[in-house]
């Protein structure tokens, strides 16, 4: 039954936000063990999206599902989520190691102890960053690169059924963005679905199984390739460009 | 018997040193938390707030904690209700509530006939009148706190560090954000007797703020924070009786002076910048 069920489906879903209306009718399926890319421009509606799937922004109308649930009705520990930025206080008393630990603690129920799979998932998920050699620093001596490293172990070590990247490619460095394709072509070759927001059309045969541009709908649908010929995503920059911001 | 051992051949100083030490560990620890969400406000207003519940308790003869504890807990949830609500920023939300409740209370206060003696020690404190009964349920009020926190403090500090994606992971941020100002409401009104309404939001905060410029780990810090806040309220208390002196006054003067020791410490082991 699971099996036949999408890791997430989006129906008609419209988000507002005060008076503009972000995202106007969008519909999408996810099924398992595929990496499903989302390209649009500034103010698309990208990272709504996926706030929308993390339960973070609750839908003016539509419906999304996540294993078949309402993202809040999930049991503790099935999304994964890494933000674009990561707005937190660096002064914050955690090391690296902390805050990959964090990522246990949605399936830790109170006074349970962390068991050897627990300290298991997170040690992997430090190494599967390579993050190793900085696991005891304190976050506010990372570089940026590093930073962004932590917060997506963090993500993998809840190991968790549906994994949602908000651009992690943005200001980071090469390797980090190598190693990041990596990780996720690996981990969505176990059967993990990944929905991830990008900027970088150039390389997104290699990161994505499919591809949607989103510019509050969806304007085309299909592998990376095709999406990339049809012209729809050229089409919306050269339309911007022309008539400037439309707010 | 000792000199140094003189104030605890008085069964009222036993007490003291008793509410004294479980106040100073248990507002302490709390404080951790306080200060990493920068709910340092949140303290002096919760306690002001109670003044209303103390103030209608005393006038009806019902019982202090009770009154305390309605007051605090409601002014707490209403604070959490406004800024979640309302779209009101939270110290804003904080300083309507906390100023209304207390207003209340003196209100009721001014107009009862001979409080004005009694308003002095729901100020100030009164640690050397408590009774055995004040000693159990400062206590039991006390292990229920360390209970919920013990329940609970990993998604507190998940959503401390970054309540959005602890949020998406599942951890109920909004559940936690209520559970912990009831458990900042409760530590209050352990409190009240010890260093009164005025005092205590300093013992909530200060030793914290002192752990925090010690280390940069949360449980090291926790640990720091509980040390330091024994120390003051148990040897503020000490020093209180050999100086005459007031003892809440006392306890929260000693934590200050612990703060900017921790502060010269910090400064003094940093490596100077280059000019």
């Amino acid at each position: 039954m699971t099996g036949a069920v999408p890791a997430v489906e989006v129906h008609g879903l419209h988000v507002r936000y005060e008076r503009v209306e972000a995202l106007q009718g969008v519909d999408f399926d996810l099924p398992r063990g595929t990496a499903l890319g989302i390209v649009g421009p500034n103010g698309s509606g990208k990272s709504t999206l996926l706030k929308a799937v993390a339960g973070l922004v609750q839908p003016a109308e539509g419906t999304v599902r996540v294993q078949g649930l309402p993202p809040r009705e999930l049991p503790p520990g099935t999304i994964g989520y890494v933000p674009q930025v990561e707005d937190v206080d660096w002064q914050f008393p955690v090391s690296v190691r902390d805050v990959v630990t964090m990522g246990r603690y949605p399936r830790i129920r109170p006074f349970q102890r962390f068991s050897a799979h627990d300290h298991r998932a997170v040690a992997r998920a430090i190494e599967a960053l390579d993050l190793g050699a900085v696991a005891n620093r304190h976050i506010s001596e990372l570089s940026g690169g590093q930073q962004q490293r932590v917060f997506v172990a963090r993500a993998i070590a809840q190991e968790p059924l549906v994994l949602l990247l908000d651009e992690p490619t943005t200001g980071v460095d090469a390797a980090t963005e190598e190693s990041l394709l990596q990780l996720v072509r690996g981990l969505v070759a176990d059967g993990l679905p990944v929905l991830m927001t990008t900027h970088d059309l150039d390389r997104a045969a290699e990161w994505f199984d499919r591809l949607i541009v989103v510019d509050r709908k969806i304007l085309a649908d299909g592998t990376p390739d095709e999406v990339l010929e049809s012209g729809a995503y050229a089409g919306i920059r050269e339309h911007t460009h022309t008539h400037g911001h439309r707010r | 018997m000792p000199d140094v051992l003189a104030p605890f051949q008085y069964d009222f100083m036993q007490r003291a040193f008793v509410v004294a030490l479980v106040v100073g560990a248990l507002c302490s620890s709390m404080g951790t938390y306080v200060v990493l969400r920068k709910l340092s406000f949140i303290g002096d207003g919760l306690a002001h707030a109670s003044f209303a519940g103390i103030a209608i308790a005393y006038l009806r003869g019902a019982n202090f904690y009770a009154g305390a504890a309605i007051a605090t807990i409601v002014t707490a949830l209403g604070i959490g209700f406004v800024h979640r609500r309302g779209k009101v920023s939270l110290d804003t939300s904080i300083g309507v509530l906390f100023t209304g409740a207390f207003a209340l209370g003196v209100f009721l206060m001014s107009r009862a006939p001979r409080a004005t003696v009694d308003l002095q020690s729901f100020l100030f404190g009164s640690i050397l009148g408590v009774s055995a009964y004040d000693v159990a349920m400062v206590v039991g009020l006390a292990l229920a706190v360390a209970l919920a926190v013990a329940a609970l403090w990993r998604p507190l500090l998940y959503t401390s560090f970054d309540p959005v994606v602890a949020q998406a992971a599942g951890i109920r941020a909004a559940f936690l954000d209520y559970a912990l100002l009831v458990i900042i409401a409760m530590t209050i009104i352990v409190s009240l007797q010890a260093v009164g309404i005025v005092l205590v939001a300093a013992l909530l905060v200060t030793p914290a703020a002192a752990a925090s410029q010690l280390t940069k780990r949360f449980v090291p810090m926790m640990a720091l924070s509980c040390a330091f806040g024994v120390f003051s309220s148990v040897g503020g208390l000490y020093a209180s009786y050999e100086l005459h002196a007031s003892s809440g006054a006392t306890i929260v003067l000693l934590a200050t002076l612990v703060f900017f020791a921790a502060l010269g410490f910090n400064a003094a082991r940093r490596p100077r910048r280059a000019p």
